[in-house]
């Protein structure tokens, strides 16, 4: 690891749908991958997530949608992040998402994104790269 | 302009920034320190500390929205355990705290103890000082009591809440020793649920059999208050004139938050009036130096010892050649040779 301090990771559930269970298990895998989670629960609005990523200060936000509303949800987050300065911080999104929807999203400013079934262990791997890719000297 | 600036200017993103940098020990977080210090000691800084799932988060979720509508500015840094095994952690108090979110005179900040032996990490402290230059006119620090960190707390904080909640276990064992010392204000919350009075009374028998307090109250029945003990150094700094009142609390439904309210501003009123805010800063003062100075030189004595000596000395020590004594004593004169 690249980094002296643990990797700060925001887990939010943004949309009406009221399953936290896999962002819940998530949010545990990297904890035992040794990052600090912040997670902010159920009903998340773009806003509050955007407000939370900010006060928090973490390196990545992780959005767990499985209300198939990413397409709407997922661009407004990135929006409101780059609107805070926050431009460089690395979103991921986990749920369902169809194959068909990944090119939007990645284009949308999402570094990575994982499908129901998505080893844990990799979704840490993943994050551990994209972070200290951004920490490695330019 | 310099993130300290920004700071005092309002700008939350430099405040959230600073807030990593001293987390991390970055130089740029202690030169900004250095910067803000003379703004600091103005905010009211309130410890709230209980058992887990007592309901601090949602109390100073209450307590945030009500002190909010009487226009004040709120910072809270929500304090969870660092896992020992794998360095990481969850810090979920902000479930709690959604309703608190997207006002600007509300700031929260999750913390791990990270390294911190005792719970409450050191950058806690710093953390504090960054709201308190920032402009946050109350700052809610909310620790979970368990081990040390209700008594680090008090190292902090100017007034401690206490949070129980009934039916976690009522009888005064179950009541950790030392909470009493430490807490400027007894809450009981989930007072809906059935068993509160027993909780209540339980606090109560512990404050008459313990406080010190009340055993000054006790003797001035005739009108004049006489502290008949001279008084223990306690933590918080509470004299004998200060009976933490047991206050009891719905935080679901914000039940009993006025009374809490006003239970907070007299201790803050008693602080200021009795000199006694002066006392407890300079004590607090005093131990963060003593903290930090054992600290620095434990850092400073272990890089200038040889590489493996502690080691070394173990295995000797377990071979029986040595003693814990007689070892400490040459590691100290090790790292006093002059360094060539
Ligand atoms: N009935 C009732 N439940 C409450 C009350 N206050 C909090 N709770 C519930 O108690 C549970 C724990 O509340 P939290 O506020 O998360 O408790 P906490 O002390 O912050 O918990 P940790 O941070 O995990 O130690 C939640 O389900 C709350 O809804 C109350 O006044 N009455
Ligand atoms: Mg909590």
């Amino acid at each position: 690891m690249s980094l002296n301090r643990p990797i700060r990771v925001l887990i939010a559930k943004p949309g009406l749908d009221g399953h936290d269970r896999g962002a819940k298990v998530i949010a545990r895998a990297l904890r035992d991958a040794g990052m600090e989670v912040v997670y902010t629960g159920l009903r998340q609005t773009p806003e509050m997530i955007a407000d939370a990523a900010l006060q928090e200060d973490v390196d990545v936000v992780g959005l767990s949608i499985l209300s198939g509303a990413h397409l709407a949800l997922v661009p407004r987050v990135r929006e409101l992040l780059n609107a805070n300065g926050m431009g460089d911080l690395a979103l991921i999104v986990g749920g369902i998402i169809p194959e068909d929807d990944k090119p939007a999203l990645l284009a949308a400013g999402v570094q990575a994104i994982f499908t129901p079934g998505a080893n844990t262990e990799d979704i840490a791997r993943t994050i551990h790269e994209i972070v200290d890719g951004k920490a490695a000297p330019a | 302009m310099s993130l300290a600036q920004r700071l005092l200017n309002g700008d939350r993103r430099a405040l959230a920034r600073l807030l990593t940098y001293v987390e991390n020990e970055h130089p740029d977080g202690e030169a900004a320190l250095s910067d803000l210090f003379g703004h600091t000691g103005r905010a009211h800084i309130i410890g709230v500390t209980g058992a887990p799932g007592a309901g601090k988060s949602t109390l100073v979720t209450a307590l945030a929205k009500a002190l909010r509508a009487m226009g004040k500015t709120i910072a809270i840094l929500a304090v969870d355990p660092t896992s020992p095994f794998t360095g990481g952690a969850i810090l979920g108090d902000r479930i709690r705290m959604v309703d608190l979110t997207n006002d600007p005179g509300v700031f929260i900040r999750s913390m791990a103890t990270r390294g911190s032996l005792g719970g409450l990490s050191r950058a806690s402290r710093d953390a504090v000082r960054l709201f308190d230059a920032a402009g946050y006119a109350i700052v809610l620090i909310e620790t979970v009591g368990a081990g040390q960190s209700e008594v680090e707390i008090a190292r902090i904080a100017q007034t401690v809440l206490v949070v129980e909640a009934p039916g976690m276990g009522d009888d005064i064992q179950a009541i950790k020793a030392g909470i009493l010392e430490i807490a400027d204000v007894l809450v009981v919350n989930k007072a809906d649920r059935p068993g509160v009075d027993t909780t209540v009374r339980a606090l109560k028998l512990m404050l008459e059999l313990g406080h010190p307090a009340l055993r000054a109250n006790i003797d001035s029945h005739h009108g004049r208050m006489v502290a008949v003990t001279p008084q223990p150094e306690a933590p918080n700094g509470n004299s004998a004139f200060w009976l933490p009142p047991i206050v009891q609390t719905t935080a679901t439904t914000g039940g009993g938050i006025e009374p809490l309210i006003a239970a907070i501003e007299r201790h803050h009123a008693y602080l200021r009036e009795s000199g006694t805010l002066a006392t407890l800063e300079s004590r607090q003062i005093n131990t963060e130096l003593h903290e930090r100075l054992r600290e620095l030189l434990l850092r400073r004595l272990l890089d200038a010892l040889p590489p493996h000596a502690i080691e070394d000395a173990v295995a000797r020590i377990q071979r029986r050649e040595t003693t814990p004594h007689e070892q400490i004593a040459q590691l100290v004169d090790a790292e006093q040779q002059p360094r060539l």
